[in-house]
């Protein structure tokens, strides 16, 4: 017989060893999924999981596309975890990546055509302060009337996206596009655009952003004082508050950081990658986030792996369909997997796995 | 740094060297890849392009080589999918939707030796990117003479996706055919900002069942619109849209407007293999069999169906084109003169509803 028993506290190994496993399991799943759709599930993981990093023939393309994929879902995930820590749950951030990208192209379309340095550093100002402005709804609406602020950062992504809509084929619609929807092309226009700051590396602004934001929250958590109340509020709520941590502080500002960070991945895609404010710019990062916030153990380094593990799925995901004809649903299902064992095992983080029956205790 | 910029260049290179072949004396292979927005099971718009690349392989066998990948966004990822299509030796590269023009463009001027074609868009920045299209609008002028003719409560339906021209002068032909033969009817447009979202899609079905529609006819790709319209026992009709979606048939889908892909991109790639290929911008209709009208169910009263009909074959013989003078624009201004037919320019360009149509363009 196989019984659990709870752990005294969470054990250390496991805490790390989970993601791991996680990932075989996914690789041992998915490859059965694969073998039975037909396809050879060593060359699929190959595929996946090999030829981004080291096939001669795409490598030198797709890694630095990793860091290019990889770069919003870190910045998003970092913001996350901070509340997520604390037990704040801000479910939106796709919401708070879409505001951000608006307001930010909003002061770039503003001041096409001038040419001036000061213009790409004052957009990013605003898309921190577009995603901000859009996490605190959730957070004044918690603080002050005690709604749910899952449910409330949740819905104010469809507003957020109706907006986008409205701003792709209203105010923002570029006005030499022939009538059609979607603003002028911001990575085209100098003083706006956020290109790769060496090329060939996939290196822009958002990336850096990325990788200070984790140095930054590394800090936070390590040494800072915020820090340690995010941790004590997650894992002891009363205990903080006799602590002196005010509770209403610590949800305007995890929210706000989550949001501001959100708004700045938004902000570095619209000027970068994506170029325009489109109908649907967005494609989920603000959603994935969360899933790579999971599975970096909402740990700062944990998120770095993360994010780039999960970016090598996107983007191994798309080779292995062209390459070896995979429907995108089996890929979008393996991603799936991905966080479908994270949780599963994670139950070894708390509990233990015992063989036999329990002994009687006197 | 320095060394993954000489990668870079090189893995560039290899690519020209494979797309290299693709020059005047034409290919013994062609590898042709397809870019799509949906699913391939989508059973409408991304379903007939996948029929129209199977097609390839159907014609010209151990010739041709085709891969291809499912629901690519409209933004960023479109551009990464493309350079790793060219980079994996792709001779030929279709873009199936409106949402890659600038992807398709910008990936284009990176592979000069590899060709592109971008369906539904209308830039052509490099030499080496064509542009291809169907007159749907021909269609729908079909579809709507039968809506005029069969609606009992005198309100007809469009699930709109985009507000961009291809999918206005749709609207247009549909609403001006129904009018032409009932004159007390009434259109309502719902906008999805979706070209593929089953959930969407029957929401915006239902809106218009509530609304009292009792013909819908939809620019969204799947077949959610028919179910919905299934579900009210006959009372409401409505079209198969991109493909014949001939599930539904004989109600609530009364007729079909079908994309045929495969004649397009059978010759393209034949071209290709001989040595004739050269830049295009195609817009075929039903006179090249790029349009076809599925058939017309008995749902359909007899009388109705033979004019349906009659409008097509004076479309396909060229005689009838379903913009024709006189018609004003929303706001009662004049479009076309008596007896003038739409330039393609206009169509191409059309931010406008004709007059009659009530609500507004998204701004």
């Amino acid at each position: 017989m196989v019984r659990l028993e709870k752990r005294p506290s969470p054990s250390a190994f496991w805490q790390w060893a989970t993601p791991i496993l996680a990932v075989l399991l996914t690789m041992v799943a998915g490859g059965i999924m694969f073998a039975l759709l037909g396809k050879d599930p060593i060359a699929a993981m190959r595929t996946i999981f090999w030829d981004p990093l080291f096939n001669a023939q795409f490598a030198s393309y797709s890694r630095p596309q990793l860091l290019v994929k990889a770069g919003p879902l870190i910045l998003i995930a970092i913001g996350l975890s901070l509340g997520f820590r604390a037990g704040i749950w801000n479910i939106g951030a796709e919401g708070q990546y879409i505001m951000g990208a608006i307001a930010g192209a909003a002061v770039g379309l503003y001041f096409f055509p001038a040419e001036n340095r000061l213009i790409f550093p004052l957009m990013v100002v605003a898309g921190a302060l577009g995603g901000w402005a859009w996490a605190m709804i959730p957070a004044i609406l918690k603080t002050r009337f005690n709604t749910n602020e899952i449910l409330v950062s949740l819905l104010l992504v469809y507003v957020a996206q109706n907006i986008l809509a409205s701003m792709a084929v209203g105010a923002m619609r570029n006005p030499d596009g022939g009538g059609f929807p979607g603003s002028r092309n911001l990575s085209q226009y100098p003083s706006a655009a956020n290109l790769e700051l060496i090329p060939g590396t996939g290196m822009h602004w958002g990336v850096i952003a990325a990788f200070m934001a984790v140095i930054a929250a590394y800090i936070l958590l390590q040494r800072h004082i915020l820090g340690f109340q995010i941790k004590l509020a997650g894992q002891a709520p009363r205990a903080a508050r006799f602590a002196g941590v005010n509770p209403t502080r610590l949800v305007v500002l995890c929210m706000g950081i989550s949001g501001a960070l959100a708004g700045l991945a938004g902000l570095f895609e619209v000027a970068g990658p994506a170029g325009q404010i489109s109908i649907d710019f967005n494609v989920g990062y603000g959603f994935t986030a969360i899933i790579v916030a999971f599975l970096g153990r909402l740990n700062p380094i944990g998120i770095l792996l993360a994010g780039l593990l999960m970016a090598l799925t996107y983007i191994g995901g798309e080779l292995a369909q062209f390459m070896l004809g995979l429907p995108a649903a089996a890929i979008q299902a393996f991603q799936g997997m991905l966080l479908f064992f994270l949780l599963a095992v994670d139950l070894l983080t708390n509990y233990r796995v015992r063989l036999g029956a329990k002994r009687e205790v006197a | 740094m320095k060394r993954r910029t000489l990668l870079a260049t090189a893995a560039l290179g290899l690519g020209l060297a494979f797309g290299g072949a693709a020059n005047a004396q034409g290919m013994d292979k062609v590898k042709a890849c397809f870019v799509y927005v949906g699913p391939i099971g989508d059973l409408g718009w991304t379903y007939q392009h996948h029929q129209g690349a199977l097609e390839l392989v159907e014609t010209y066998g151990d010739k041709v080589e085709i891969a291809w990948q499912e629901n690519v966004p409209e933004g960023a990822d479109a551009e990464r999918v493309l350079t790793q299509m060219a980079l994996s030796g792709c001779n030929i590269i279709f873009t199936t939707s409106f949402g890659f023009m600038d992807a398709t463009n910008t990936v284009a001027g990176k592979f000069p030796d590899i060709k592109f074609e971008h369906a539904t868009g209308y830039k052509r920045d490099h030499a080496n990117v064509s542009t291809y299209n169907a007159r749907f609008y021909e269609g729908r002028a079909i579809q709507g003479h039968i809506a005029g003719k069969m609606t009992k409560t005198n309100k007809i339906g469009y699930i709109a996706s985009f507000p961009i021209p291809e999918v206005i002068m749709g609207i247009n032909s549909y609403f001006l055919h129904a009018r032409k033969v009932n004159p007390d009817v009434e259109l309502s447009v719902v906008w999805a900002f979706t070209w593929f979202d089953p959930a969407k899609e029957a929401d915006a079905a239902k809106a218009l069942i509530d609304q009292g529609v009792d013909v819908i006819a939809s620019h969204t790709d799947s077949t959610a619109p028919l179910a919905e319209a299934a579900k009210t026992n006959g009372a409401v009709i409505g079209f198969g849209q991109a493909s014949d979606m001939a599930d539904y048939k004989p109600s609530p889908r009364v007729s079909s407007i079908i994309d045929n892909w495969a004649p397009y991109y059978v010759k393209r790639v034949g071209e290709l293999l001989d040595g004739t290929y050269a830049q295009t911008d195609s817009w075929a209709g039903i006179p090249e069999g790029e349009v076809e009208i599925g058939e017309i169910t008995d749902a359909v009263p007899a009388d109705v169906k033979a004019e349906a009909e009659a409008m097509r074959d004076a479309i396909a013989a060229g005689t009838y084109h379903p913009f024709t003078g006189p018609i004003n624009k929303q706001d009662g201004t004049p479009w076309l003169a008596e007896g003038q037919v739409a330039p393609d320019g206009d169509l191409l360009g059309m931010t406008f509803f004709i007059e009659g149509i009530t609500g507004d363009i998204p701004q």
